[in-house]
């Protein structure tokens, strides 16, 4: 009988420390699309997450599922993790948006951060980066860059993320040579190295000199090397996959954002926000610079990027034509972000039709 | 040395132990690769194949996740009973979804009755006709159904693709490529609280049941099976071909249009891109794992969901990475295709230094 008290006193008290100390260690989840791989989106999150193992070492666990569908699967999914005690989880893509937010419902003390949506709740967050402001500066050096003025632009899906990657890369190319073509190829899949080769290609036979994409694989670099002619990443920096071809990337950056939404979780300090952060914050960069592109040019985009940084240059500044000609947005203004978040018009200067 | 040889008759002990045996090597295989890979291979299995079936929460969504695919693959084990190969369950569910999907959005602020019973015959309708197409193009233009069914699902998902970004996309939803979300009205009501598990079910067990009593029962079912085995016989005795080839395509689009109706109007509730990550390409393995006999397939359907979903729980609880469980579901369809040699075949074991006379059957393959 004494026994059973000890045990039952040693439980409790175990109990109790258990509860009181919850905050010393932190569960966390990533809900993954595709496979991690060694470049793209999803890679981009996996190497902050390992970036939060070894920042917060033994008060964290991270678990991640990559390759989660987007349809019905998505939400069980998200529910083993809430239910598997995950204190905060990540779902990184579009389409887990509805079953992030009905998961939420029903886990209220797990907190949510979803990527790239717009809808949000007490314990779900949103957030992404500015990531045109990026595609401006890299637009800007292809100006430099090209030679026949013909840009060859591979795209998901037309939403208005990638249209206003599309547009902001345009503009920026346009600021340098106000008469070069954005050549847009719609592949209607996130990866698909396949159909992205077979897009590059045909573009490549087309006359563009330089090849960007807003897709996640490798693949439309590596036909801009085999083609001698330049690329531009996307996602994350994607120089390992064509030495010659890559000039730079347009790239996400999380870590120090995951850090410290996992440091508030710790402090019992996190709330409910919508981030949309770039340049400034450090969340947008530009993966290192070829060493083909002049110094001068290097100057310029830098000192541009720090006028975004600082909030003084909007990539979005009128005079914007769209691609009737039609004026948009007037000179010396700037385009608000709710416009920005429903983009779904071509500026000028973009080629191919949008429906 | 080990030889095979043909049986004179399908051995129906060895049709229900091959599927045992299948498993017995799966999970041996599983056991030395986990080991191997320095992973505990006991945990590892339970992961697998236990675990996601642990708890109420599981079991109901196993029913989930397999309910459009048995749905698919009841219908094309009608068809392939016929010999008529119908592979584009995937595009006729997709084209179902769609359709429902068309009607949904009207419903969406609406509590009529008449909601979820009219999205759901849209659903049907839309795969039936789907796959009337391939039944028209093989019946009046003679093409092959494989292949008209295959490209009929490149059309059907960019029909979808279509839809989603265009007609139906959600007026309010800032053009992000989805429908607005359905209204209750609408929506399948979830038949257990706390969980997903909807109506669909019942849809499902009707389809099994139906299907079953169908094919072994009636003088139609019997019409299909002879069709499928011997066209001319069919012919000589009088079948309409067209009309059975027209009939079994129509009956699986139809269910498969169901299948693809209950996934936007059940768990996903509203039409996106992403309705089916290959349902109805599933539902083919599925369909031949059955021995296109539907409780054959209820089992291997449950069986494919499980370890798709153990493919999850080992991905959260043990970090194992997604293509270890790739290997393992690929060695469990390896030894259930491979095993089923032993319905047709017999293993004779000879000493390999000891000279045969010539035998009267030739012997069809060595191992």
């Amino acid at each position: 009988m004494k026994k059973l008290i000890t045990t039952l006193g040693v439980a409790l008290s175990l109990c109790i420390s258990a509860s009181a100390t919850a905050k010393d260690n932190v569960k966390v989840g990533f809900v993954y699309v595709s496979p991690i791989g060694e470049a793209g989106w999803t890679y981009t999150h996996d190497v902050s997450r390992q970036y939060l193992e070894d920042k917060f070492g033994d008060k964290i666990e991270t678990t991640f599922v990559e390759s989660v569908p987007e349809g019905a699967d998505a939400e069980r999914v998200i529910t083993q993790l809430a239910k598997s005690r995950h204190d905060l989880i990540f779902t990184t893509s579009f389409g887990y948006m509805n079953p992030t937010l009905k998961v939420a419902k029903r886990f209220p003390n797990v907190k949510f951060e979803h990527a790239t949506g717009y809808k949000r709740a007490k314990n779900v967050s949103t957030y992404f980066d500015r990531i045109y402001e990026g595609r401006y500066l890299t637009g800007v050096i292809a100006g430099h860059m090209s030679k026949t003025d013909s840009i060859g632009y591979i795209a998901a899906f037309p939403i208005p993320e990638v249209i206003r990657g599309i547009n902001a890369f345009t503009l920026g190319l346009r600021s340098v040579k106000p008469n070069a073509k954005v050549k847009v190829v719609w592949v209607n899949s996130w990866f698909d190295p396949g159909k992205e080769r077979e897009a590059a290609d045909s573009l490549i036979d087309q006359g563009v000199d330089i090849i960007t994409q807003h897709t996640d694989s490798p693949a439309p670099l590596q036909a801009a090397e085999a083609a001698g002619i330049y690329a531009i990443g996307y996602h994350s920096d994607m120089s390992g996959y064509g030495k010659k071809a890559h000039l730079t990337a347009a790239v996400h950056h999380w870590d120090e954002f995951y850090a410290d939404r996992v440091q508030q979780v710790l402090d019992d300090k996190w709330q409910s926000q919508d981030i949309w952060k770039g340049i400034g914050s450090g969340m947008t960069r530009l993966a290192p610079l070829s060493k083909d592109i002049p110094s001068d040019v290097v100057s310029e985009v830098n000192a541009i990027s720090e006028k975004i940084g600082k909030g003084e240059f909007h990539p979005f500044t009128g005079p914007i034509k769209n691609q009737q000609g039609e004026l948009v947005i007037e000179a010396g203004k700037t385009i608000d972000d709710k416009t920005l978040l429903g983009m779904d018009f071509y500026v000028e200067g973009v080629e191919g039709q949008l429906k | 040395m080990i030889k095979l040889e043909p049986r004179v008759q399908r051995s129906p002990a060895w049709s229900y132990f091959s599927p045992v045996l299948a498993i017995l090597l799966t999970l041996i295989t599983g056991y030395v690769v986990f080991a191997l890979l320095g992973h505990d291979p006991l945990n590892a299995l339970y992961t697998l194949l236990i675990a996601p079936v642990a708890d109420w929460y599981g079991v109901t969504e196993l029913l989930v996740m397999t309910i459009p695919i048995l749905l698919c693959a009841y219908g094309l084990a009608l068809c392939y009973r016929a010999s008529v190969w119908n592979i584009g369950a995937e595009g006729q569910l997709l084209i179902g979804g769609v359709c429902a999907s068309a009607v949904a959005v009207n419903f969406v602020d609406s509590s009529s009755a008449f909601a979820m019973p009219l999205t759901l015959l849209a659903g049907i309708a839309g795969g039936m006709l789907w796959a009337g197409l391939a039944a028209f193009m093989k019946l009046r233009l003679n093409t092959n159904e494989i292949l008209v069914t295959i490209m009929l699902n490149y059309i059907a998902v960019n029909v979808l693709l279509w839809a989603v970004h265009g007609p139906l996309k959600d007026p309010h939803g800032y053009n992000f490529p989805e429908s607005a979300l359905f209204g209750d009205s609408t929506l399948l009501p979830v038949l257990f609280d706390g969980t997903r598990l909807h109506l669909g079910l019942a849809f499902a067990l009707l389809a099994l049941c139906a299907t079953w009593v169908f094919i072994s029962k009636t003088f139609i079912g019997f019409q299909i099976q002879v069709l499928g085995l011997d066209a001319s016989a069919a012919k000589m005795a009088g079948y309409k071909r067209a009309l059975l080839i027209t009939g079994v395509l129509v009956i699986s689009g139809g269910l498969a249009g169901l299948a693809g109706a209950g996934e936007v109007a059940g768990p996903i509730g509203q039409l996106v891109p992403q309705i089916s990550p290959g349902y109805g390409y599933a539902a083919i393995i599925v369909a031949f794992l059955g021995r296109l006999h539907p409780v054959g397939i209820t089992f291997a359907g449950l069986l494919m969901g499980l370890i798709y979903m153990g493919g999850e729980l080992a991905q959260i609880n043990m970090g194992l990475p997604n293509a270890i469980t790739g290997i393992f579901q690929g060695l469990m369809l390896f030894y259930l295709l491979s095993c089923d040699v032993l319905i047709t075949y017999r293993l004779r074991f000879s000493l390999p230094f000891k000279q045969q006379k010539a035998q009267p059957i030739h012997i069809a393959q060595e191992s």
